[in-house]
């Protein structure tokens, strides 16, 4: 007979009160481990769509002139010639120490061609690498342009031209068809002709040059700061601008749900000791006829205590780790469900040692203050109770 | 402490000495004296019964003896030893070593198997379990229960739950067993076959003293203390 026999037995003998015990821990361990692993497919989800979300690296020309242009307005009246980088050049950005980093990398001509004896701006790109990078891109009608005569008009360059979907029309003596015509976006593109790089390059008379090229990088452990850097190296006569903006986004969204995640995490949490205690403090009370016998016995009070939070430590362990495999079956049934192409990143052991550990200690906390009133029992008042 | 070593009284063989005790309780703000002024002396291997009407304090005055509820005036002493002088702790440790209780109602662990209720008193003790397997069954079977070792308490007659809370109490071999109407809630024959074991217990050289409001077990007793209205009558 060891002091661990009283704990097993009265925990066998109180099932229900046990089992009610651990159920709140089981509630709070598995909703922790839920919302955690949700978070972690969310975060990797976010990164992943963000990354290709638009561009967060441009590489444009160097000028020496300062740009008027403020959100689409050109003020100043300056001209200046648009300057251009060769194509083949494009190569170099792949060879950056941090090139596994890169996942878009879209180059585009820009220049102006008359179309129906109206000026209108004509940009070239490469369809696959700009629809992956243009994700929010949204056709009216029609489809997004499946060879290089297709082409894809802008809302307002397709009111401003007066060209419907299906249309055709010449330039330089290309012949192109308007595949679709996209919705308003509310930036430049809505005033241009989107068409193939190659094609575009032959009809603005620029073979084997760029205008820009934009750039979407994965930014989890490397900062962008240092990927513009690495860039710049490889092109000295081009400007690199990180388009911190974006990254911020991405940072931003995640440390929301992180945020989330932490609150309900404590709310829960917060909850779930409230429970043990409650039942830990009800459990006492309604040992105090034992607990005096014990005393009365010769039992110390250190040993009352041991007898209890034995108790609290076995139920933590039994709650944290029933806890953490249905937190992770949650999370794997759940997260198919609220997260499109979401994916359960499989079961972490250090969660699981850490959740556990948590069950443990919250439940020994709560259960603290319930052994030393039990333990600081009067044995003479206790047994008054025989 | 030792069963052997309980011979060096301060006075004339006593075990017990109990100078001048009183124990008063407050119920809302009017205090009522259970116990007044008792004196009382109880040699080694005595048999005493305390007899008295419910309310008497003869409870009251077990409990002080056993070192469970301190006397607002005056001195228990067991042994040399002054009870109420300890520290709560010391005293936890005195009764361990030297005090066996058979409790109102034999109170035993509802959860714990015979054994193990009677093996309860040595889970604080640093013997090896075989050890202390086999100083319960020695007691379970000196008190007749051998064959029910492994039933749970409400498996048991009344009768054989008090043997048990008997054979608890003896587990340790205590010099002194301290019982609180422990034929209380038994019937006439069971409670002389337990007062017949506590006898035998007796001559096996243990002090017993037995608080009883039945007069019939006084003639098992080497002597009878009588308690009335909180004061001793010998």
């Amino acid at each position: 007979m060891k002091l661990h026999n009283i704990s097993f037995g009265n925990i066998i003998r109180r099932k229900e009160k046990m089992i009610f015990l651990v159920l709140g821990l089981v509630i709070g361990v598995s909703t922790i481990v839920t919302l955690l692993s949700i978070t972690k497919s969310m975060t990797q989800n976010i990164e992943e769509h963000l990354n290709q979300f638009g561009a967060n690296i441009v590489l444009t020309p160097k000028s020496e002139n300062l740009s008027l242009n403020y959100g689409g307005i050109h003020v100043g009246g300056v001209n200046y010639k648009v300057q251009e980088f060769d194509q083949k050049a494009l190569d170099r950005i792949r060879s950056i120490k941090n090139a596994k980093n890169i996942s878009i990398v879209a180059p585009k001509v820009l220049g102006p061609v008359v179309l129906r004896g109206k000026k209108a701006l004509l940009m070239g790109v490469e369809f696959e690498d700009e629809l992956r990078l243009k994700s929010w891109w949204q056709k009216t009608n029609g489809y997004f342009p499946q060879n290089k005569e297709e082409v894809i008009l802008g809302s307002q360059a397709a009111k401003f031209l007066d060209f419907k979907t299906g249309q055709t029309f010449t330039l330089s003596g290309n012949r192109f068809k308007i595949s679709t015509i996209l919705k308003s976006t509310g930036s430049s593109e809505d005033n241009a002709i989107i068409a193939d790089l190659g094609a575009s390059q032959k009809v603005l008379g620029k073979t084997g040059k760029l205008s820009m090229v934009e750039i979407a990088a994965f930014c989890k452990g490397c900062p962008i700061n240092e990927l513009t850097l690495q860039i710049a190296e490889k092109f000295p006569n081009a400007k690199v601008t990180a388009m911190k903006q974006a990254v911020m986004a991405k940072m931003q969204s995640i440390e929301m749900f992180k945020s989330f995640s932490l609150g309900v995490s404590i709310i829960v949490i917060f909850i779930g000791s409230l429970l043990v205690f409650v039942t830990a403090m009800g459990s006492v009370n309604e040992r105090t006829r034992e607990i005096g016998i014990f005393r009365a016995i010769g039992f110390r009070r250190g040993h009352v205590m041991q007898i209890i939070l034995l108790e609290a430590m076995i139920l933590g362990g039994i709650g944290g780790i029933i806890g953490f495999c249905i937190g992770n079956l949650f999370a794997w049934g759940i997260i198919p469900l609220v997260i499109k192409d979401g994916i359960f990143w499989g079961i972490s052991i250090n969660l699981g040692i850490v959740s556990t550990l948590m069950a443990v200690s919250l439940s020994l906390l709560a259960s603290l203050y319930p052994a030393v009133k039990a333990s600081n029992m009067d044995p003479s008042e206790a047994l008054r109770a025989l | 402490m030792k069963k052997g070593e309980t011979n060096k009284m301060t006075s004339a063989n006593h075990l017990i000495e109990i100078n001048g005790i009183q124990k008063n309780y407050y119920m809302g703000d009017t205090m009522v004296s259970a116990i007044k002024n008792i004196n009382l002396f109880i040699a080694d291997q005595e048999f005493i019964t305390i007899m008295g009407p419910s309310g008497s304090g003869k409870s009251t005055l077990l409990a002080a003896i056993g070192g469970l509820n301190k006397p607002t005036k005056g001195r228990v002493i067991v042994d040399s030893l002054d009870l109420y002088a300890l520290s709560n702790e010391q005293r936890a440790d005195f009764r361990s070593e030297y005090i066996g209780f058979v409790f109102q109602s034999f109170q035993l662990i509802p959860y714990l198997s015979v054994l193990e209720n009677v093996k309860l008193p040595l889970a604080v003790t640093g013997q090896k379990n075989k050890i202390k397997h086999q100083m319960a069954m020695d007691m379970i079977d000196r008190v007749g229960l051998a064959e029910k070792a492994h039933h749970l308490p409400d498996q048991l007659s009344g009768g054989e739950q008090e043997r048990v809370a008997i054979a608890r109490a003896i587990v340790k071999k205590p010099p002194l067993i301290l019982a609180d109407e422990p034929t209380g809630n038994l019937d006439s024959r069971t409670s002389q076959e337990i007062m017949m074991l506590l006898q035998s217990l007796n001559e096996g050289g243990y002090t017993i003293i037995v608080v009883t409001h039945n007069s019939d077990m006084k003639a098992y007793a080497s002597r009878n203390i009588k308690v009335q209205d909180g004061q001793c009558y010998k």
